[in-house]
């Protein structure tokens, strides 16, 4: 803006006309007020409720993992920055405080008790460091820098990872259980033994269920034993209100579809999210999941078990949206969001894993750069036939 | 988004994508045209349509009329150029045109009395064309007239209107769309003039389809000016093969490709092979059209045309009929002068119009307005990483690849940014409106487009001198 500077500022008067010079630069001279920081922002914004929810359900943890991730994908930016001897304007562009809440959201609760503390920290560092910083930044990398880092953790602490404790408004009926089993009174129970309280998540629940199932019908011999396990997980089962709110176990931010999926809808009405990705991927998944359900109804639970449980509401919003990773182009996102709730759906019903976005949403990113070579748009009106 | 629902529930003629700036044009829109006469030097460039540029016919020191032929050329796509005042031709001379390029001119100073009729502006504003038929009209002869009185392309383009009118065998016409959509914030010329002057927009309308041989003209008009729309409407009464539609307020609307497609539908192929004309539509600029008929039927050349000051940068906005190479300096001087905080003044508006670094420019016969902006006004371009959210490919109005083709053109990759249509662009600036990051695609594309062109004529100067 030297130029401009440099226009004195003198009085409007007609001589002075011919002596000022004035700015000179290329067409447009207009732009709308939509920047890279207040995207991140509003980003932000439609995450708090979840988080609110995740500090209900799982109380300190939630914010603890948030303030973890948040710090440690910071810290690992500046470095970053630092390194490359650029300036620190990224830290404030957001990016980086989104990618903390992404990952700290699909964290465990029991990722906040006291010797754990240190690998929500480390997989924000990771998230940055190894999932945007060594591509070249913002724009640059391929995977989702979140996903990235819950993948590390994943690999380095699947113990942790897979630690599910109860919700607040579960605990005093675990605590009861629990007491029942060693025939002591709730008071009598020791720290130990509560922090040591876990659960099965819904999905989990699932993956079982389908497995009794299977051996049931491939083992006759002992077909009581696996119909009677069957049937207790099924008893056990969330009701659909139950994990719409979210109140089960599973990750800190993302239990709770019904909020993610509101929040989600408000981004896209504020034009935050494409509404492309995140419709293609229900769809596969309630396709999917309406299929095998009808197939097998005792084996597979319906579509609706599927869109409200794990992290399919809160990854179709939130994180199959992320812009880096996913395809430019309009038709590229809807084959997109398709593939991750295909994926999603074959790793939660076939895989080893019950839970499956993280991978499905990789797995996808790294597809990414095919599917918009193939969806390159033609230009308005074709090219003219001579 | 939910604009382009609420158009759509209106009924209102929309294209996909786009953008909707703020209109701006409350500053001169209910301001009457003034007419402005001219005291100092005038300048007129002999360059001031797409084309073969113009040769003087005029000796300096020569006395001529007003509206006397003073520059021609043989070649097809041209248009000759007339004194705009009555007075004293100078020396030519060189000068600085509104878009950046230094090109031959000839001052003209104005007479020291009668320089121009007193009637100047009644005249051009005349309302009562009632006894006059188009369809009485030769159709050559039509096309001949226009280009006698030097008719170019008013929306900015400048390229010679005769050419346009033409019948082709080949490539009949069967729509003529009057753009009335002044789609550009803040301008507000097309607006006043369609307000004051609509009949012999409407005969010139009429004319331009009796020349190219069509069955229908359309004038669109954008929602925003409700009394334009009202007076042509009354315009065009008992006259059945003529409409008036009612663009959405988008952002270009006054493209032809947007155009075309809003009002019927059809898509032009890209440029820049493709013309409105493979999908037998030609489209005339309203301005266009009343220098039509004015030349046609009343046998004026085209010596003055409306442009609007305006912006939050002037003192005192308004809408005035100029004589074409009256200097910017003497026009915003008559508006009460700059405000000090001016940073940009545009020839044109804010999406296409390019800077002028001073005011020793001439308005010429593509310039519909003069927009001065202030520091507040205009946009910053802080670039920072692309952050591939997708904007710039959703609104681009021709379906572009447009962070990719700005990003081979940072890389030099010229090649590539082919491969991803960067000719194709209009260069209307959607992208740059939209990108959050703040990156300037447009003016990137622009430049590369530049070079492109660049590199093309220094290799054809090579292949000259090598065989
Ligand atoms: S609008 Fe800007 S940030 Fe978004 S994809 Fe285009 S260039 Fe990148
Ligand atoms: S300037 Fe070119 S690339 Fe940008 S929106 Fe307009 S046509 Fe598309």
């Amino acid at each position: 803006m030297s130029e401009a500077q440099s226009v004195p500022p003198s009085k409007a008067e007609p001589a002075a006309v011919q002596e000022r010079g004035f700015l000179v630069s290329s067409a447009p001279h207009l732009a709308d007020r939509a920047t890279t920081s207040r995207i991140m922002f509003e980003v932000v914004l439609a995450m708090v409720p979840l988080l609110a929810a995740g500090i209900y359900f799982f109380r300190f943890a939630a914010v603890a993992l948030t303030v973890l991730c948040v710090a440690g994908c910071l810290a690992a930016e500046a470095v970053a920055n630092r390194m490359r001897g650029w300036s620190q304007a990224s830290l404030r562009d957001g990016s980086a405080v989104v990618t903390g809440m992404i990952l700290a959201f699909s964290l465990p609760a029991s990722m906040a008790s006291g010797s754990r503390f240190y690998m929500a920290f480390m997989g924000g560092v990771v998230a940055i460091a190894l999932g945007k910083a060594v591509f070249g930044g913002l724009g640059n990398n391929l995977f989702n820098p979140a996903m990235v880092g819950r993948a590390f953790l994943m690999i380095c602490f699947p113990a942790a990872m897979a630690a599910w404790i109860p919700t607040a408004p579960m605990m005093p009926e675990a605590k009861a259980t629990l007491a029942a089993e060693k025939g002591v009174s709730v008071d009598a129970l020791g720290r130990e033994d509560v922090d040591a309280i876990t659960t099965a998540t819904p999905l989990y629940q699932a993956a079982k269920l389908s497995e009794y199932v299977a051996k049931a019908e491939s083992e006759p011999e002992k077909q009581d034993v696996f119909r009677a396990q069957a049937q207790k997980i099924r008893d056990a089962m969330p009701g659909l209100w139950r994990l719409a709110i979210g109140n089960v176990g599973g990750c800190v931010g993302e239990t709770s579809a019904l909020i993610a999926l509101i929040c989600g809808l408000w981004l896209v009405v504020r034009g935050v999210a494409d509404w492309r990705s995140p419709a293609a991927l229900l769809a596969v998944v309630v396709v999917f999941a309406g299929l095998a359900h009808w197939i097998n109804p005792g084996r597979f639970p319906g579509p609706l078990y599927h869109l409200t449980s794990g992290a399919l509401m809160f990854g179709a919003f939130f994180i199959a949206t992320d812009y880096v990773g996913a395809p430019l182009t309009a038709s590229g996102r809807l084959i997109f969001g398709a593939g991750v709730g295909l994926l999603v759906m074959l790793i939660r019903t076939f895989g080893a894993y019950p839970e499956g976005v993280m991978f499905a949403i990789l797995i996808m990113n790294a597809l990414t750069p095919l599917i918009e070579r193939a969806t390159h748009p033609k230009p308005f009106g074709g090219q003219l036939q001579t | 988004m939910i604009q382009v629902l609420r158009d759509r529930l209106k009924g209102l003629k929309v294209f996909s994508r786009g953008i909707h700036p703020p209109h701006r044009k409350k500053y001169s829109e209910s301001l009457p045209i003034r007419a402005y006469i001219p005291k100092g030097e005038l300048m007129i460039p002999m360059v001031q349509h797409i084309g073969a540029p113009c040769e003087p016919v005029v000796k300096a020191r020569e006395e001529v009329v007003f509206g006397q032929k003073i520059a021609d050329v043989g070649a097809p796509v041209s248009a000759p150029i007339h004194a705009t005042v009555s007075g004293k031709i100078g020396v030519g001379t060189v000068c600085l045109l509104p878009s950046g390029r230094r090109v031959p001119a000839l001052p003209l100073k104005p007479a020291e009395s009668e320089a121009l009729p007193a009637n100047v502006l009644e005249d051009f504003l005349d309302r009562d064309w009632d006894g006059v038929d188009p369809a009485g009209y030769d159709p050559e002869a039509i096309v001949q007239t226009v280009r006698e009185a030097g008719v170019v392309g008013q929306g900015g383009a400048t390229f010679p209107t005769h050419f346009k009118l033409r019948r082709n065998p080949k490539t009949p016409i069967d729509t003529v769309i009057l753009n009335g959509c002044e789609c550009e914030p803040y301008l507000t010329a097309d607006h006043r003039l369609m307000v004051e002057a609509p009949e012999p927009i409407v005969i010139g309308l009429q004319l331009a389809v009796r020349a190219c041989g069509a069955e229908r003209g359309i004038i669109a008009i954008e929602e925003n000016k409700p009394d334009a729309i009202e007076a042509m409407r009354k315009a065009i009464a008992g006259r059945p093969e003529l409409d008036v539609v009612v663009c959405a307020t988008q952002y270009p609307m006054g493209g032809e490709r947007q155009l075309i497609a809003a009002v019927l539908g059809r898509e032009v192929p890209s440029a820049p092979l493709g013309l409105p004309l493979h999908v037998r539509v030609v489209v005339v600029n309203v301005a266009t059209a009343h220098s039509i008929a004015r030349g046609v039927v009343k046998g004026k050349p085209f010596t003055h045309r409306v442009v609007s000051v305006t912006g939050g940068g002037v003192v005192e906005p308004g809408n005035w009929l100029v004589p074409v190479g009256t200097m910017f300096s003497e026009l915003i001087a008559a508006c009460g002068g700059v405000k000090p905080d001016v940073v940009k003044v545009l020839a044109g508006g804010p999406m296409m119009g390019p800077t002028v670094p001073h005011l020793d420019v001439p308005v010429t016969k593509g310039v519909g307005g003069i927009t001065i902006m202030t520091e507040a006004e205009t946009a910053h371009w802080q670039e920072s990483p692309c952050m591939r959210c997708g904007r710039c490919v959703s609104n681009c109005p021709l379906y572009l690849s447009t962070t990719k083709i700005a990003h081979a053109v940072m890389h030099r990759d010229y090649e590539l940014a082919e491969k991803y249509h960067m000719s194709a662009c209009c260069e209307c600036g959607c992208c740059s409106y939209v990108c959050p990051a703040g990156i300037p695609l447009a003016q990137y594309i622009r430049a590369g487009k530049n070079q492109v062109r660049m590199i093309a004529a220094q290799k054809k100067a090579q292949d000259k001198k090598a065989g």
